[in-house]
């Protein structure tokens, strides 16, 4: 018994230890932040709904004060749900209903997920071509940098419809039309990125590529390339979480029947607000999962480029 | 492409550098590897115009080692910029082994070492000493076998897979000379390679060096502003002095070939830095 409890405290502290390694000392620090996010959310939460419970109650029923914070805690559609209710319902949403079934939240995280993945792939690799070309040819640079930039203040949410339309009238539906929009938002931070990235090498290291007598190809390929690997990944995690984001919007004003996007604008119909809230916690974790992703990836690229850099 | 490879072949059957397509007499010991007349250099500013260079005649050549010596702006490094065709001359006229530097440069008649040791910092040692190997586009067997030989021949063996940042400075340095000498150019061109190193380590990489331009046989041109390091290396040392950058001096530097770091002590080295330093002392007054 004490030796079974024994190595239970050990493997206990060896697995903080781990944690402790991995998340670089920071879990104190993280979790303070969260506990007193927590209590603040509650508290705001008495505030924000004690009014409709009020109202609801009508003026003779006598609340006891714990009572009346537990009714601000439990309603059906507070106008702020608290954590534990959004939990609640994910809970519901995610372990409790079949994958496949409309109402299951990871079926629509999956169909945001493949418009988001489609759209950082359109994104990124029109983002990088764009940076290539601007690199490469100076007209290019003054000739389409105010489009791009321009290209980033129109009203993605006035243009997203219309896109959707148009593409449906020539016989282009479901996961592409969503997809370019998400795309047409997340090009941009790999464009500026790669721009910086691929004339971030030395002048010195430019010479040197021309005492080779190097083709503008294998300057490309063996210098500003690699060179721009740091700025590439930066960029590509703020495009996923851009076009997670873009995917999401996309969803909105088409009529989408599946995504976050959709379940969002469903619940909002419906003063569904747990449902509003449970969809948004999971677009938050889908967000975090995609740029870990491309953090991972960016770790291994690294560790094969030498490392330190 | 096929002029630099047949170029290293040639040069690797017989000894000689691109003696084929030149039909230059490559016996001969004398041709000047580099012939500048009246050459200048003038960079428009916004401050108005810099004579970088003003009016330089130097012959260097085959096997030489010619030191350019002179305080900073006196435009030795613009003039290893113009032999490497980095740079146009605005007056005057340059030819590098023959034929203009703009041609010598495609066909890779020179290796360049910049004053950093300017390695890819993704690439290993080794991989750092291919790159201008895949660039010429040798077969991969042949380029590690080379890559290998080179760096042997500046004591980095064991180091190949090692990366930049694991390498002292000095080892950097060696491993950029080693990788401007891995296509077997004719001619190598040092910017002051050893400039930011610290005196102890840069005495040993003088000593190798001399070692391995006796090895070699290079044609070698090499800015510094350390007397002792130019009279040290040097065949011929090349006095120089700003504004306008020009030729104040060129001494002869006639130490023995098996020189030590001794010899520094020596009458004769003492007498050669003497001169050196009166020639950029004259250089100094007439600009103040
Ligand atoms: N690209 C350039 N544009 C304008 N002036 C330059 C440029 N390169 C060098 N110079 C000027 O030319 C002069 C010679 O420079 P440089 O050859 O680098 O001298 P050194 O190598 O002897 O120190 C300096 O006055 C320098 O400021
Ligand atoms: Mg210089």
């Amino acid at each position: 018994m004490t030796t079974e409890a024994a190595t239970g405290a050990g493997a206990i502290g060896r697995f903080g230890r781990r944690v402790a390694r991995v998340t670089g000392g920071r879990v104190i620090p993280i979790s303070t932040v969260i506990l007193v996010l927590i209590v603040v959310w509650y508290l705001a939460a008495i505030i924000v709904n004690a009014g409709v419970v009020m109202t609801l109650a009508g003026d003779n029923v006598k609340f006891g004060f714990t009572d009346f914070i537990a009714a601000t805690w439990s309603q059906d559609r507070p106008l702020l749900p608290v954590p534990h209710q959004i939990l609640i319902e994910m809970r519901k949403t995610i372990l409790d209903v079949a994958v496949t079934s409309k109402r299951s939240l990871i079926y629509h995280a999956e169909v945001t997920l493949s418009t988001t993945l489609l759209g950082f792939l359109i994104g990124s690799v029109t983002g990088i071509l764009l940076a290539v070309a601007i690199v490469h040819v100076k007209a290019l640079q003054k000739a389409l940098m105010p489009w791009i930039i321009a290209s980033q203040t129109v009203p993605i949410l006035a243009v997203a419809p219309i896109v959707v339309v148009v593409l449906g009238n020539i016989g282009i539906t479901g996961t592409l039309p969503k997809a370019l929009i998400s795309a047409y938002l997340c090009f941009f931070p790999v464009t500026i990125g790669m721009v910086k990235g691929l004339t971030s090498p030395d002048l010195m290291l430019i010479d040197l590529m021309r005492t080779y007598y190097a083709s503008p190809a294998q300057t490309f390929w063996k210098l500003r390339w690699p060179a721009s690997v740091p700025f590439l990944f930066a960029s590509l995690k703020v495009a996923i979480a851009i076009s997670l984001v873009g995917a999401i919007v996309a969803e909105l004003p088409t009529g989408a029947q599946a995504g976050l996007g959709a379940r969002l604008l469903a619940g909002s119909y419906y003063g569904q607000t747990v449902q509003i809230w449970a969809a948004l916690f999971t677009a938050a974790a889908l967000a975090a999962i995609a740029v870990a992703a491309v953090g991972l990836v960016e770790h291994l690229t690294v560790r094969g480029m030498g490392g330190r850099r | 492409m096929s002029i630099a490879s047949n170029g290293i072949e040639h040069e690797f059957s017989s000894g000689t550098a691109g003696g084929a397509e030149q039909a230059k007499p490559t016996s001969g010991t004398a041709y000047p590897v580099i012939r500048t007349r009246n050459l200048s250099l003038t960079f428009d500013t916004d401050d108005g115009p810099v004579y970088a260079l003003s009016k330089v005649d130097l012959s260097i050549h085959k096997g030489e080692f010619v030191s350019l010596i002179g305080p900073s702006g006196c435009g030795k490094t613009t003039l290893l910029r113009v032999i490497a065709d980095l740079e146009q001359a605005t007056g005057g006229d340059i030819e590098v082994n023959g034929v203009p530097p703009q041609v010598a440069r495609t066909r890779r008649d020179y290796g360049y070492v910049f004053q950093a040791p300017a390695l890819y910092p993704w690439r290993t040692v080794i991989g750092n000493v291919m790159l201008p190997l895949e660039i010429i586009g040798l077969p991969r067997h042949e380029r590690h076998e080379r890559a290998k030989a080179q760096l042997a021949l500046v004591n980095l063996t064991g180091f190949e897979k090692k990366f930049p940042w694991q390498l002292s400075g000095g080892m950097q340095q060696r491993a950029s000379i080693a990788r401007a000498l891995s296509f077997d150019p004719e001619l190598l061109l040092m910017d002051e390679p050893f400039g930011a190193l610290d005196e102890i380590v840069r005495d040993k990489l003088n000593g190798q060096l001399l070692k391995l331009w006796a090895e070699t046989k290079k044609t070698v041109v090499f800015v510094t502003h350390s007397i002792p390091e130019a009279v040290f290396l040097s065949t011929r040392i090349v006095v120089m002095s700003p504004r306008p950058g020009r030729i104040i001096d060129v001494v002869d530097c006639d130490l023995p070939a098996d020189r030590t770091l001794d010899i520094r002590e020596s009458p004769e080295f003492l007498k050669i830095a003497h001169r050196v330093r009166e020639g950029l002392r004259a250089g100094h007054s007439y600009d103040d």
